[in-house]
């Protein structure tokens, strides 16, 4: 137990443990002090001083996010000292911000909006000083405005402290401070890998993700399209954030009604791909164990992670899975099994899916990842793209009744499901490598030293049935990083690593509703074990979806049909400066 | 969809082998990130840190791009773009000025048919006013490369410096 210390804030005493800060101590008693740079999840700036308070027997303002709390101290935030220093600051933010906000895809989920009504400014009271900067549209993920940054730092911080690339970062000073990239470059020539936690944290629309929605509504309208979509585990259990409901909330079957009522023709599941994945990955694991191919086998299907592994570690290409990822096996199925199966021609059939990531939308544009001259995947579109959708239409996602997936593609089990949380994939595929390997039934389905924390690593050894198996699980970019330090350092001896590019893995991703922070992160994946307890059908190799489509078309796990249509290569990313030359 | 971007530039070997020199004598210490960029661009001719060099740098010291970018960008005596093989850093301050310094600025001006900050178009001259350099004791004076050249109180001092320059 800490030490306590006695504080009042407003007059009203509080008891908080040493080393609170003051932001902090007001909101136990449900003050909120307006902060711009402030995150929960980040270590403390103090740049924007938009939470400037009043501290009794100080002669000036204090920072309430970067002071600790001391005995006896008095704060106070409701004086009218402290009223005009912050809509002061505010002010000043708000003059050099562009305040197109009917343009901007923030309008309604931006924190200086909010801060304006707040403090009711109605229009910018200051002359407009913000910069006249193009919008920096060079990669399929991620937009930046540079006119609309606010220069808080969230965005830097969690590109360095948390993904590690450090692709953002502060230049220049003063009147040119800013935020951009290494010599300014587009963001696909630095080692930005589009996972996109940058725009789940930017507080303003300096950071969005690239926009597909009117792509998808003109090809909804277009007769001659069968437009179809797929979306991702993760998405279930997030997309009520949009529309007020709980954090963690699940809205799977409102969801398909939604998809339904936008004018889908067919609304199906990743889940579903999710558990091909498995089969693939599974087999392909106890293959290589069994052929002495290259271990530890990582995982694959986090596209964040597989930039980052082809920028910042090609040597590890021949240490991925080669499996696709479920949205890029799920594409593949859509346009060859189920189009034939329809009766359909490829080449009219639109491919939407619904993802919890921006890195996704770069992913399906990889050459890779189509053939005859059509891409697998068209249109990407993150949760927050689909609540935009669902609002167009004017419908209240709360208020819909449920409805199922269409079949077949459309069953997911329990196994596929978890793909959307730290830990899930790893849990997926030994519940069938377990099983495919013994030929016994698993006694208990839960592997508990594998469900991850938000941001953390874990390791385990898991019994085969007499065979040891060591296994990690890292989430977040820079564990990863840790992670393939101790590989390469020798330190473990894993067979089977599972990396997710982004903290939680996909609930937390950065194509998730604004406002996702590490609380709700784990309501997120409270709710996918929730999903995968409440299931009949728990492990992949059992979906009859699965054994149906190995029977009709794909033969056996890792054919060769299976390795054309499910499997696919990586190559090492040019770098930017190559010194390879010099001698 | 993909804008245009200028390719890289690629760092030459007698480039590398300085920028290698400047760093062993820094001990390869990325605390001194500041004075090894200095060194660095003392060492190019047009007197800035090509991109491919802050690179080298980088990966050299094992800290981030970002980090290079960001150093340089916040220090004024830092550069990201070509500057001038020249500059001729005028001094602004009072003991120079009462000493005429005005008159050698025009001069310099009018010689090289050029404004404050721009460069001319061979990349060889630029004009900056600066603060003192500590140069009273020769007023007025001009500082180029870190050599102070005294006493330029005539067109023909004036340009018997410029002839110096090379």
């Amino acid at each position: 137990m800490s030490e306590m210390v006695h504080i009042t804030v407003n007059r009203q005493p509080l008891e908080v443990p040493a080393g609170t800060r003051v932001i902090e101590a007001a909101k136990m008693l449900n003050i909120d002090i307006p902060h711009l740079c402030y995150h929960p999840d980040q270590t403390i700036k103090a740049h924007c001083r938009m939470c400037m308070v009043e501290v009794v027997g100080s002669r000036k303002l204090t920072a309430a996010c970067s002071t600790v709390v001391w005995e006896g101290m008095e704060v106070i935030t409701d004086s009218k000292k402290v009223y005009d220093a912050q809509t002061g600051v505010l002010d000043l933010i708000l003059a050099d911000h562009k305040t197109n906000c009917l343009s901007c895809a923030r309008n309604g989920s931006c924190e200086l909006q909010d801060l304006c009504r707040r403090f009711n400014r109605l229009h910018p009271e200051l002359p407009d000083i913000s910069s006249n900067e193009p919008l920096r549209i060079d990669n399929p993920s991620i937009v930046r405005d540079p006119s609309k940054c606010v220069k808080c730092g969230r965005c830097v911080k969690v590109c360095s402290e948390v993904q590690g690339c450090a692709a953002l970062t502060y230049s220049s000073r003063s009147a040119d401070f800013k935020v951009t990239t290494a010599f300014d470059l587009p963001m696909d020539e630095t080692d930005c890998v589009l996972c996109g936690q940058c725009t789940l944290v930017c507080p303003v629309g300096a950071l969005v993700e690239t926009d597909y929605t009117n792509e998808v509504s003109a090809a909804i309208q277009d007769p001659s399209k069968h437009v179809i979509v797929q979306v991702a585990p993760s998405v279930r259990v997030a997309l009520g954030d949009e529309f007020g409901l709980e954090s963690g909330a699940i809205v799977t079957g409102k969801m398909v009604t939604a998809l339904k009522m936008l004018g889908f023709e067919k609304v199906f599941d990743t889940n579903f791909s999710a558990d091909l994945t498995i089969m693939e990955e599974g087999s392909e694991l106890l293959e290589r164990i069994k052929n002495g191919g290259k271990l530890p086998m990582i995982t694959s299907c986090s596209p964040g992670w597989v930039t980052y592994m082809e920028k910042h570690h090609p040597e590890l290409i021949d240490n991925l899975s080669t499996a696709k990822s479920p949205q890029g096996m799920f594409g593949a199925v859509a346009k060859t099994y189920y189009a034939q199966k329809m009766g359909w021609d490829p080449h009219d059939v639109v491919s939407v899916s619904v993802m919890p990531c921006t890195a996704k939308k770069y992913e399906a544009s990889r050459p890779e990842l189509g053939r005859d001259g059509y891409q697998d995947v068209d249109y990407v579109l993150t949760t927050r793209e689909l609540a935009k959708l669902i609002r167009y239409v004017g419908l209240n996602l709360s208020d819909l009744p449920d409805s199922e997936f269409d079949s077949p593609l459309g069953i997911g089990s329990g196994a596929g499901a978890i793909f959307g949380a730290t830990g899930g994939v790893m849990e997926a595929a030994l519940r069938t490598a377990y099983e495919l390997h013994t030929g016994k039934t698993l006694p208990r389905l839960e592997f508990d030293a594998v469900r991850g924390d938000v941001n953390a690593i874990k390791e385990a050894v898991i019994d085969l049935d007499g065979t040891p198996l060591k296994v990690a699980v890292a989430n977040g970019l820079k564990n990863a990083e840790e992670i393939i330090r101790r590989v390469e350092s020798g330190e473990a001896d894993y067979i089977f690593i599972e990396i997710m590019a982004c903290p939680g893995g996909c609930i937390g991703g950065g194509g998730q509703p604004i406002g996702t922070n590490n609380a709700v992160r784990d309501a997120r994946i409270q709710a996918l074990y929730e999903i995968d307890r409440s299931l009949p059908l728990r492990k992949s190799h059992e979906n009859p979806e699965i054994k149906t489509i190995y029977e009709e078309f794909f033969g056996a796990p890792l054919s060769s049909r299976a390795h054309d249509l499910l499997h696919t290569h990586y190559h090492a990313r040019k770098k930017r400066h190559d010194f390879s030359h010099l001698k | 969809m993909k804008p245009f971007t200028q390719a890289a530039e690629t760092l030459d070997q007698e480039l590398a082998e300085k920028i290698d020199g400047i760093l062993a004598a820094h001990g390869g210490d990325p605390t001194q990130l500041v004075g090894i960029l200095l060194d660095v661009e003392a060492a190019v001719e047009r007197h800035y840190i090509p991109e491919s060099a802050a690179y080298y740098v980088s990966e050299k010291l094992g800290v981030k791009p970002t980090q290079v970018y960001d150093v340089i960008s916040f220090y004024s005596a830092l550069h990201d773009k070509p500057r001038a093989k020249f500059t001729l850093e005028v001094c602004n301050s009072a003991p120079c000025r009462v000493k005429d310094s005005d008159t050698l600025l025009a001069t310099l001006k009018r010689l090289l048919n050029l404004e404050v900050g721009e460069v001319t178009y061979d990349g060889r001259f630029s004009i900056e006013k600066v603060p003192c350099f500590g140069a009273c004791d020769v007023s007025p004076a001009v500082r180029v490369n870190g050599v102070v050249y005294g006493h330029l109180d005539s067109e023909e001092r004036i340009l018997d410096m410029l002839q110096q320059l090379n």
